[in-house]
């Protein structure tokens, strides 16, 4: 049975339209990929629940959560940048995956410390965010999403602003915690290359629609659609 | 590169607009130093300004300040620098002060017609109206008015007062004159037991007027002439004076010439000029108190007859000078206690 | 200028490139405003000698500088207290119809002139007001107190709770999109998100807002004396006012002034700590979409409450304005043509008032900038803020009172009046120009300093495309403001002469002393309406000026 469930989706924005229908199974690693404005934050967004879709539903593990907000969703998202709340400590900011109003219990403060080890930041959790590095800001954030223990993780372009070397870390530290903790993972990523290095699927995008997808690393070498092979093309 | 051409048309037009015209040198100038509301279109002065000017073949220049107080304390910061040529709308309260800084030259007129129910007699000072101090009082909503300041100060339970700071306004030290007078050494005990009955204490006539027109409270201290105005401009009989059996306070309204004036003729024929019918008559309906000079004209219809109270109450002028800090601080004591 | 710029071509590093013209600009523009200030007071103390010792023993005056901290302490915490849950209901509820409308009319009280609100608030608080009629026909005999400081500190929230509603605003605009969306996903409650997003975007705006606010209570003038209700309510501004009156003692006004100064200025420097330089925008472009307490009911019903009232609370009195001038003779005193000479004379002082005091601003900002960005000492850029600031501490009349002497001692005192009054209130409206043009000056200069300096992009030119652009929208509103403010205030106007030429509020004055209430009510309107006049004049501007 499909995990993730997105039953004739439509969104509308101003002249733009979004279309999709799909499913992705549990624990897989899906790479979103496709030209800018074709739609791959949005339909995050639609998944995460911070936008209505006009049509469709999503269903997830089962469950209808078409109509519910944000927070009871199963899903936790990261985004490329201000991740974190930059007066709190990464102690602080991670454990806010365990409780949003910070008051921990003893279970809570062995998660936190857990999600620590498991992002190598120790010894780093009195710090601000504005005193640790970009890398290690997104691996705080990854770590709140750890905390957070919910099945379906969402990342938008989350490492895009790093260095390749970190990039290629990062990533397989998402793909290592995937394994681990059993999670589905979506990421949205203009590198496709690098992306299907990690990912287990491929989906393109283009004008609001998944127009092309399929495993990697064979949807790489031959792309189908004359729209990917030109994606891919420029993506070098 | 147009906009800066905008801006600086702009600041151009703006600096020779506030930048004064040079003034045609023809006529001699007279400058004469009033409180505002002398000088304002419902005044005496533009009436004053049209006559004189026919009369001396000059020019005069009125300077307003904004009230009597200004008057004085404008005449001690210009010292002997002043442009002024006349001085006038100080009151007997303020007058020995503005002797003693010995600006003033003595008027050298004749002021014998001047009959002001007090003796008045004095070489510098030359009245040109006075009124009474009095508490008016809305009479919808005060069907019985205290008789007397004794009544007033006395009864607990009384109506309220909206009256002035004597630190900023002629009305307030005439105020404060007047209870000294009627309650001696006594006034402090007087304005204690008045305090509760005190709405507010404003800096001037116009706010204190102002709140009492808007119902803030049933008495202010004005002038017994003040219902005149409302008789004869709005036609209602709603505000009147409330006359007390005590008497009341005085109040005298003078001119003076400076002794540096550069006009000292036409200075001197400008204060014969106040004493004459020409001004003497217009002044009930344009500064609404009564005139220091009897011409035979009969007051206009509004005025009832009982502007004059049956007592006139008054300190002279030294007097005032040499206590007013000290009754100031009494009043300040019992106010503040 | 810098001769290092023509001939030192070895010179690249940011620090010693440039030239020295900003500081000098900020050093000229600390003279003009020391010499005009300092330079009043010096000379009032010279000719009529000032004697300190008072104001150290005399228990009054200890009285009177007491009261005056306290009513403005007061003040200031109700004001900026019950500012911030307005503020957030006006941020949470970020469209609904008529929004702009209410952010418009929460700046009119600080531009309407004092006096004319203050009678408004009689009038819908006073002894015969609204809220006295209300309480009678309800049956209750509990009658509310207006004069005292119970009027004192209403007068003053209602004057500065809209200020501070719109110095606080921009806050939110500080706060990414990405943390509302964040604290969607982690489910946080109002309270959360107001402990972990509001409040600290919000404390970077509060202690400005304390400090003006502070400021404009310490120096309070006409709201003490109508609605003080006697001489136990007196502050050192009134103290002043009174010893250049019947006790004709300019020495004593000119050391308490000295007094004013020193104390707001050791407050204001305390606070520099914690004062950040933030914009003086509308605060109108914040939109929370994604903010997840949005659709909670209870919250949208507290929101409505929070505005309805605060709405409320400034629109009455402005409403009661308004009826009580469409009540008068309209026809009449809108006929008089003296009105219009009146306006036009206002309106010149107004527009040479907001020129200079921008000009001064700019000069302290471009300082400032030089200081916080080429310099990198941001410390000593926010001290030159600050002390933009502070002139809302100096009293009009002693400025005023000295400036005339001034003008005496060169044979001129007649005729310069409405140039002295301009240079007053271009003082008074400094430390708002200041605060719209200088934050926004050293913000776009972090951004394009190094690019600036890379393509050799100075002086003039870096101003015209550069900065000029950057700071032109936030310019133009605080020269409206500063314009408005200048427009309706009395001032210094009564210290000249006022019979030839003058101005709109001194024509208000005459007509309340010569008995005309009425046509000074309808004088009233005309001036609330006019001055709102002048500030969209000058803030939308004619065609060409529109960004």
């Amino acid at each position: 049975m499909a995990f993730l469930t997105l039953e004739n989706l439509r969104f509308t924005w101003g002249e733009w339209q979004l279309e999709v229908s799909a499913t992705v199974a549990k624990g897989c690693c899906v790479a979103l990929v496709g030209p800018s404005g074709a739609g791959k934050s949005t339909l995050l967004s639609l998944i995460a629940g911070f936008e209505a879709p006009d049509q469709g539903r999503i269903r997830i593990d089962g469950r209808d959560v078409t109509d519910q907000p944000p927070a009871r969703r199963p899903v936790t998202m990261m985004f490329q940048e201000h991740n974190l709340f930059a007066n709190l400590s990464l102690y602080e900011n991670v454990a806010l995956g365990c409780h949003p109003g910070l008051k921990l219990s003893l279970d809570d403060r062995q998660t936190v410390e857990a999600a620590f080890a498991a992002t190598n930041l120790v010894g780093l959790e009195a710090r601000l965010p504005a005193d640790v590095s970009g890398g290690q800001r997104q691996r705080a954030a990854l770590a709140r999403c750890l905390c957070q223990q919910r099945p379906l993780l969402l990342l938008d372009e989350p490492f895009t602003s790093l260095e390749p070397a970190l990039r290629q870390e990062m990533l397989q530290l998402v793909d290592r915690l995937r394994r681990a903790h059993d999670l589905t993972v979506i990421f949205v990523s203009h590198l496709p290359f690098e992306a299907a290095r990690v990912a287990d699927e491929v989906r393109f995008m283009h004008n609001g629609r998944v127009v092309e997808q399929g495993p990697c690393p064979a949807i790489m070498e031959q792309p189908e659609t004359p729209e990917l092979r030109d994606y891919l093309q420029y993506s070098g | 590169m147009k906009y800066l051409v905008i801006i600086a048309a702009l600041a151009g037009g703006i600096v020779t607009s506030l930048l004064p015209v040079p003034g045609h040198t023809a006529p001699p100038v007279l400058t004469v130093y009033t409180y505002a509301s002398f000088v304002s279109e419902w005044g005496p002065g533009p009436a004053i300004e049209k006559a004189f000017a026919a009369e001396c073949g000059c020019e005069l220049r009125f300077v307003g300040l904004e009230d009597g107080a200004a008057l004085l304390s404008r005449l001690k910061l210009e010292g002997d620098k002043s442009t002024a040529d006349v001085i006038l709308g100080l009151d007997t309260s303020l007058t020995a002060e503005a002797q003693a800084t010995g600006l003033l030259a003595t008027h050298g007129i004749d002021t014998t017609a001047v009959d002001l129910t007090l003796p008045w007699s004095d070489p510098v000072f030359v009245p040109y109206d006075y009124g009474y101090f009095a508490f008016v009082y809305d009479s919808e909503a005060l069907s019985a008015p205290p008789a007397s300041l004794q009544a007033l100060v006395a009864d607990k339970n009384g109506p309220e007062i909206i009256i002035q700071d004597p630190r900023t306004s002629t009305p307030g030290l005439g105020l404060l004159l007047w209870l000294r007078q009627v309650f001696g050494e006594g006034d402090s005990d007087a304005w204690r037991a008045l305090a509760p009955r005190i709405v507010t204490v404003t800096k001037g006539w116009s706010e204190a007027y102002g709140l009492f027109l808007e119902g803030e409270a049933p008495l202010v201290l004005s002038y017994t002439t003040s219902p005149a105005y409302h008789r004869h401009v709005e036609q209602t009989d709603r505000y009147r004076a409330a006359m007390f059996s005590e008497g009341h306070y005085q109040q005298v309204e003078v001119a003076a010439r400076l002794a540096g004036s550069k006009q000292p003729r036409l200075a001197q024929q400008f204060l014969e000029f106040l004493l004459s019918p020409a001004v003497q008559d217009i002044l009930p309906t344009s500064n609404w108190m009564l005139p220091a000079v009897n011409t035979g004209t009969p007051l206009p219809a509004a005025f009832s007859g009982e502007e004059v109270p049956g007592k006139a109450l008054r300190f002279d002028s030294a007097t005032v000078r040499n206590h007013r800090k000290q009754w100031i601080s009494r009043w300040l004591q019992a106010l503040t206690d | 200028m810098d001769k290092s710029l023509a001939t030192g071509t070895h010179r690249l590093s940011l620090r010693q490139q440039g030239p020295s013209l900003p500081l000098w600009s900020g050093v000229g523009a600390g003279i003009f405003l020391l010499a005009l200030v300092g330079g009043t007071v010096t000379v009032l103390l010279a000719r009529f000698g000032g004697d300190v010792s008072p104001v150290l023993t005399d228990p009054y005056l200890h009285a009177v500088i007491q009261f005056t901290l306290w009513q403005a302490f007061l003040s200031t915490a109700l004001s900026v207290g019950l500012a911030i849950p307005v503020a957030r209901a006006f941020a949470r509820r970020h469209e609904f119809r008529g929004r702009r409308l209410l952010l418009s009319l929460m700046g009119l009280p600080v531009v309407t002139p004092v006096i004319v609100a203050v009678l408004g608030i009689v009038a819908v608080y006073g002894r015969n007001g609204l809220l006295n009629q209300l309480l009678q026909q309800a049956g209750l005999s509990f009658s509310f107190r207006l004069y005292g400081l119970s009027g004192i500190l209403l007068a003053h929230v209602f004057f500065n709770l809209p200020l501070a509603v719109r110095l606080l605003l921009p806050a939110w605009d500080r706060i990414p999109a990405e943390s509302w969306r964040l604290a969607s996903t982690l489910g946080m409650s109002s309270r959360q998100l107001f402990r972990f997003l509001e409040w600290p975007a919000l404390s970077a705006f509060v202690p400005g807002a304390l400090a003006i606010v502070f400021l404009l209570c310490f120096s309070s003038f006409a709201v003490v004396l109508v609605l003080g209700g006697g001489p136990a309510t007196t502050t050192v501004e009134v103290a002043i006012y009174q010893a250049l009156r019947f006790d004709f003692e300019p020495g004593r006004a000119a050391v308490l002034a000295l007094a004013q100064l020193a104390l707001c200025s050791l407050i204001a420097i305390t606070m520099a700590r914690w004062l950040r330089a933030e914009p003086l925008t509308p605060g109108l472009r914040y939109s929370a979409r994604y903010r997840p307490d949005c659709d909670n009911r209870a919250g949208r019903w507290l929101d409505r409450i929070l505005i309805v009232t605060a709405c409320g609370f400034v629109g009455l009195p402005v409403a009661a304005i308004v009826l009580a001038g469409l009540r008068g003779p309209l026809v009449a005193v809108t006929l008089d043509s003296a009105l219009w000479f009146a306006t036009g004379r206002s309106l010149a002082i107004a527009l040479a008032a907001a020129m200079l005091a921008l000009g001064l601003a700019l000069a302290l900002a471009v300082c400032a900038r030089h200081l916080a960005v080429r310099l990198r000492q941001p410390a000593r850029a926010d001290l030159i803020l600050v002390a933009g600031s502070l002139t809302l501490a100096v009293p009009p009349m002693v400025i005023g009172t000295g400036l005339f002497l001034v003008f005496l001692s060169v044979g001129r005192s007649g005729d310069l009046a409405l140039v002295a009054i301009a240079l007053v209130n271009a003082v008074m409206v400094l430390p708002y120009a200041v605060r719209g043009v200088a934050p926004v000056l050293i913000d776009s200069a972090r951004q394009h300093e190094r690019l600036c300096a890379q393509l050799g992009i100075t002086g003039w030119q870096r101003f015209k495309r550069i900065d000029w652009p950057a700071i032109r929208r936030p310019t133009r509103f605080a020269a409206a403001l500063a314009g408005a403010l200048s427009f309706g205030d009395m001032g210094v106007a009564a210290l000249f002469d006022t019979s030839g030429a003058i101005t709109l509020p001194v024509m208000l004055y005459h007509r309340m002393a010569a008995y005309r209430f009425d046509q000074a009510a309808v004088t009233a309107l005309l001036l609330v309406l006019l001055t709102v006049g002048v500030f969209l004049l000058i803030d939308r501007g004619l065609g060409q000026w529109r960004s």
